[in-house]
């Protein structure tokens, strides 16, 4: 990303704010589709959550890379945003309804 | 981020390889050196003998145990292995032992024995098993933070190979690329080649390293199934119930029979650990863990038998597919089923890994000195990337060499003496970093260099002079662990002998071009 056409402080600013994405929220994004995943692949409990944890490690980059590709930085916000409120309401109901061993 | 796929990817890998380039080029270079961890630690033993008989070695540990610990819950033996003559003991001391210490104070309960039972206590040292931990540990911090350090940096890594992937249009043609000789030019050919070269053993090592911290890096899966991680972890590894003693004293069977009957069953595997509860007692359980040397996902394969009457009471290793996966993974990634050809090859390939990650380090400052709005003066950021660049680069590789060193030259017995031996990387590699800060750039590099091959250099001398067992030695008497060493030690001073040569060279070509672009300015 040459900022020619980017000021140089606008330039930063979306950089830092792309990392803040990539990195703690794409962290929080990925903990929620590895919980929903753990509870629910069609596996023993045990199995399902190392599988889950397993497969988190795929998650996370493609994620982040998806973040810096983003045509916005604002899109990448609200898709953002969107999946860990959408998500994470879902784990919680499912962890609500199913209970935890 | 915003000119199209590729250009945001390459700007996201220049940058997350930068962050994290030094912490990995160290992690590359102390986790290839611990393939061959058991090795290194030989060598820095020259004292200790193997016992070539491993079940005569096991009952000899076993013996010690006897006289050191007859009173403690639970025994823990590492074996010797064909790799290693010392056996490693753990023991966990008895209620009373504890109760009679009267502070909660855990005391010395561990110890290695050589082949014959005897406690090793010249030339104490850390060996290869210090370079392993530092892989993923460091060191002078707690353990915790080094590994969420390490998870973070590992993560970086893999997103900076999967955009610098994207990133390469031509990733066949430029395996074959190699431009020697052409500044810029030439950081990103080697760049390029090593990285293409071993490029599935570099997303294997990340994907696979990152999964050896997997619980610690992402909780998430077992903590939205288990409300406490304890339930979580008995699921994984079924252990025993305890057991209570009987009051009842009762000789432990010979361990030659046990390990026999379990290698029948394992098609010849080694035992990889021993564990004796309640030694002594008619309650005695004895537990054979299957060598991680026999498989590559191996872990938790184990027999139960008494240790009264040697009868086989239990055994397990039977998991699901995704606990089957995950031990795949954690063995691929230690290569301890790796067998000398494939050994050798894995540390080749991370040999190619730290080239690769020194190589990007060093292409961002060459891309980057070219634009330079006045080379004399660079900006702080440049001359900061640049100085921990030569300590990362050269530093490290140096302070292994003291570390060698520091094995042959400290007294034999000391204080902390395997602190000191690690103390002694450290200062080494500090000393390096003081050095490139406080020289010009160029010849910080070209000193730093020739110190790291000098040191590298003098690892066969000081050995030859201070220990029975050499290269020369070796050859006539079959010892190779010996000559492989020094060859290897040789072979790294080469190196980095070859490096500071070309360092120097390039010094020269640079300044004879800048001359003459100077001319060419004055006369236009």
């Amino acid at each position: 990303m040459a900022a020619k056409a980017v000021p140089e402080r606008r330039y930063r600013l979306i950089v830092m704010s792309r990392a803040l994405l990539a990195i703690p929220f794409n962290y929080a994004l990925t903990a929620i589709v590895t919980g929903l995943l753990a509870r629910h692949l069609p596996l023993a409990r045990v199995e399902a959550s190392i599988a889950a944890t397993l497969l988190s490690f795929a998650i996370f980059p493609v994620i982040a890379m998806a973040i810096f590709y983003a045509r916005s930085t604002l899109r990448a916000w609200l898709w953002m945003s969107g999946a860990i409120v959408l998500l994470g309401a879902a784990l919680a109901l499912s962890v609500q309804l199913g209970g935890r061993a | 981020m915003r000119q199209g796929f590729r250009q945001s990817m390459a700007w996201l890998h220049t940058w997350a390889g930068l962050l994290c380039g030094w912490l990995l080029f160290a992690m590359f270079v102390t986790g290839t050196a611990a393939y061959f961890q058991d090795e290194i630690g030989r060598w820095m033993k020259p004292e200790v003998h193997a016992n070539p008989d491993r079940a005569a070695a096991t009952q000899a540990a076993i013996g010690y145990l006897q006289a050191t610990a007859p009173n403690a819950d639970i025994w823990y033996i590492a074996p010797p292995s064909a790799r290693t003559p010392t056996a490693d003991l753990f023991w966990q001391p008895g209620k009373d032992e504890i109760a009679a210490r009267g502070t909660r104070q855990r005391g010395d309960t561990s110890a290695i024995v050589d082949g014959y039972g005897r406690p090793v206590t010249v030339r104490d040292t850390k060996g290869g098993w210090f370079l392993y931990r530092f892989h993923f540990d460091l060191h002078y911090m707690p353990v915790l933070w080094a590994r969420y350090l390490v998870g973070i940096a590992s993560m970086f890594m893999l997103i900076a190979i999967l955009s610098g992937i994207v990133t390469h249009k031509k990733i066949f043609a430029d395996f074959f690329m190699l431009r020697f000789g052409k500044g810029q030019r030439s950081w990103l050919d080697a760049h390029n080649v090593t990285a293409v070269f071993a490029l599935p053993f570099y997303l294997m090592i990340t994907y696979t390293g990152l999964v050896t911290l997997a619980t610690q890096l992402m909780p998430f899966g077992v903590i939205a199934n288990y409300a406490s991680p304890g339930t979580f972890f008995n699921e994984v590894f079924p252990a025993g119930k305890p057991v209570e003693r009987a009051g009842v004293a009762a000789p432990l069977v010979p361990i030659a029979p046990l390990m026999a009957a379990a290698a029948a069953r394992w098609d010849g595997a080694g035992v990889g650990s021993v564990r004796v509860t309640n030694p002594g007692d008619r309650s005695a359980l004895v537990t054979l863990t299957r060598a991680p040397g026999s498989a590559i996902g191996s872990s938790g394969d184990t027999l139960i038998f008494s240790g009264a009457t040697g009868a086989l009471l239990d055994q397990s290793g039977a998991t699901g597919g995704a606990m089957a996966t995950q031990a795949v993974m954690i063995g691929l990634h230690a290569g301890r089923f790796a067998g000398w050809g494939l050994r050798w090859l894995y540390f080749l390939s991370g040999v190619a890994g730290a080239v690769m990650v020194g190589s990007g380090l060093v292409l961002w400052t060459a891309k980057r000195r070219a634009k330079l709005p006045d080379p004399a003066h660079p900006p702080f950021g440049f001359r900061l990337v640049a100085r921990l660049n030569i300590a990362a680069i050269a530093g490290l590789p140096a302070g292994i060499a003291g570390y060698f060193l520091a094995n042959r030259l400290l007294p034999l017995v000391m204080e902390q003496r395997a602190a000191w031996e690690i103390h002694c990387l450290f200062i080494v590699w500090g000393a390096t970093l003081v050095w490139a800060i406080a020289r010009p750039e160029r010849r910080a590099w070209i000193e730093s260099l020739a110190a790291a091959a000098l040191l590298f250099a003098a690892v066969p001398i000081v050995n030859a002079v201070t220990v029975p067992r050499n290269l020369l030695t070796g050859l006539l008497s079959g010892d190779w662990l010996f000559v492989a060493f020094d060859l290897a030690m040789i072979t790294l001073a080469v190196g980095f002998g070859f490096a500071a040569r070309k360092a120097a060279h390039a010094k020269a070509i640079s300044s004879r071009r800048a001359r003459r672009a100077a001319r060419a300015m004055a006369t236009a």
